[in-house]
């Protein structure tokens, strides 16, 4: 086979396997917005469901989804952020350092229906807020926390070393060398994954199973102690759980969820891209 | 006499050893130049003068060296207050991510300036003193990697000496510069020795050879001579020190 045909054939695979990951998504994210644009009208994003969800809107589980995001971003991403800086800045390579490190790994990779049954277990029963946001909100701060430490590390440590010597060696604290430089020019980076977190907490249904969502809860949470509704178990709920569910109401349900979820992203992109373009090094 | 350093020793975990026992006097308001092939010790010996050795894990230090009289090697100093006092530019110039201005004055600022008017003053000075004033002073506020290398290594000296410190500390300061360029940077060097004392490795004998008040050589971690530069460069005592300056290695 001449050098020529091996480079076309190469090519030709490349280009098949990028089709192959991008031609489904937008075929979802199209069939969803066709199946479920009709059913999208200021009614169905202000008003209340009635005739046990088959009729009229979905108001409740947008403000829960939008509250218990809130309520995951005040708890995650001070402490994540914290966390970061401490391990990134701070920690010297010890056992101790590394094992954190490796849990921090693994607590990524589990799965999240588990970080469901442990906020039941410790927030709703132990701590006994009950099926509630706070419950729900901490649940999946956890969940998203391994997401925001090591993304966060990542953008500390890809500040030049350079910097923090100059920094330094012109008499500032390591503090000071922290917040004037090195944090400034890991913000992007940490946005970037912050906004990423939050939106996997968003979307996620098996952590709030338990710990925060209501099956059906006709009104707006009144305190951080009630339960709510949420967009992606409310999504689960209308899918499989209700006989004679109007097909439309389904995709408006997953339209919405999915437009939140990917303005997020949208927004994540924006922002790394202007800061690219701005960065000096 | 500025510093005096007595029976330094710089050690690393691994039984390595980076200098072995120096003693040397560095006079005030003069060019003392440390030369010699690389792994000397040159460079440890300049990071031990501001502490910079903390940053690396696994250094231990023995002897002292007295920075007018006070010992600044041994615990208990205060080492942000020090390394105001004794300024370091390094090799590659390094500016911050920020503008020319911002530059200059942010080691002031770390050290709680916050008056207006003495910024704006220690800005225009100090790059004046490192001969950068004329190309820059129409573009404060552009990005500093705008400038050319050997303009960021002037702002480098600049940023040094806002802080007006006592001693300016240079590592191979010209190393990446074009002969022009290098050729302003010595002119300044001659020009603060009148307020600060300087001590340079340079990247060449030759650098050495045409700045240096006062030249030590070092070998392997080890301080081979040390004397006025006329006299080291043309009549050399040691052996080692008269077959490197003539080109037999190094």
């Amino acid at each position: 086979m001449s050098r020529h045909l091996t480079q076309r054939l190469a090519f030709g695979l490349l280009i098949l396997a990028t089709l192959a990951t991008t031609v489904p998504i937008v075929l979802i994210v199209g069939y969803i917005a066709a199946a479920g644009l009709p059913a999208i009208s200021l009614e169905f994003l202000t008003a209340m469901p009635r005739d046990g969800m088959r009729a009229g809107g979905i108001w409740p589980a947008i403000v829960g989804t939008l509250l218990l995001t809130a309520g995951t971003a005040v708890v995650a991403v001070p402490l994540g952020i914290a966390a970061a800086i401490y391990l990134a800045e701070y920690a010297k390579d010890t056992p101790l350092t590394r094992a954190i490190r490796i849990a921090i790994i693994n607590l990524a990779g589990i799965p999240s229906v588990v970080y469901g049954l442990f906020g039941l277990g410790l927030f709703v029963l132990f701590l006994g807020f009950g099926t509630s946001i706070l419950a729900g909100s901490l649940t999946l701060a956890i969940m998203t926390l391994p997401v925001i430490i090591s993304t966060t590390e990542e953008a500390l440590r890809a500040v030049p070393q350079a910097f923090r010597v100059v920094s330094i060696s012109l008499g500032g604290t390591k503090w000071q060398t922290i917040r004037r430089i090195v944090l400034p020019q890991a913000l992007p980076g940490i946005l970037t994954g912050v906004i990423l977190g939050l939106e996997r907490a968003a979307g996620e249904t098996a952590p709030i199973l338990f710990t925060a969502a209501a099956f059906f809860l006709p009104r707006l949470p009144n305190s951080p102690l009630d339960a709510t509704m949420a967009l992606p178990y409310h999504l689960f709920v209308i899918a499989t759980q209700v006989p004679g569910m109007p097909v439309q109401i389904q995709y408006g349900t997953a339209l919405v969820l999915l437009v939140f979820v990917l303005s997020m992203n949208f927004f994540a992109t924006i922002i790394r891209s202007r800061a690219r373009a701005r960065r000096q090094w | 006499m500025k510093i005096v350093i007595e029976h330094l020793s710089v050690q690393y975990d691994d039984g390595t050893e980076s200098l072995r026992d120096i003693s040397l006097t560095i006079p005030a308001n003069q060019i003392t130049a440390l030369f010699g092939p690389a792994g000397g010790g040159k460079s440890t010996l300049l990071r031990a003068l501001n502490r910079l050795n903390d940053l690396v894990d696994g250094v231990r230090v023995t002897g002292r060296i007295l920075l007018d009289g006070e010992d600044i090697a041994g615990p208990g100093v205060n080492v942000t207050a020090l390394r105001r006092r004794v300024g370091m530019v390094f090799a590659q110039p390094v500016p911050l991510p920020m503008s020319i201005r911002q530059n200059i004055t942010y080691g002031l600022e770390l050290a709680g300036v916050r008056e207006r008017a003495k910024l704006t003053a220690a800005v225009e000075k100090s790059l004046r003193a490192a001969a950068l004033w004329d190309e820059v002073q129409d573009r404060l506020e552009a990005p500093a990697t705008a400038l050319s290398g050997g303009q960021q290594q002037r702002l480098c000296l600049a940023r040094v000496l806002a802080l007006e410190p006592e001693v300016v500390l240079l590592d191979e300061p010209t190393s990446g510069l074009d002969p022009i360029s290098t050729a302003k940077v010595e002119t300044s060097l001659q020009a603060i020795k009148r307020d600060y004392t300087v001590v340079i490795v340079p990247h060449s004998v030759q650098q050495a050879a045409r700045i240096a008040d006062l030249a030590a050589f070092f070998l392997q971690g080890e301080l081979v001579e040390a004397g006025p530069g006329q006299q080291l460069f043309l009549t050399p005592k040691d052996q080692r020190t008269n077959d490197y300056i003539t080109g037999r290695f190094g």
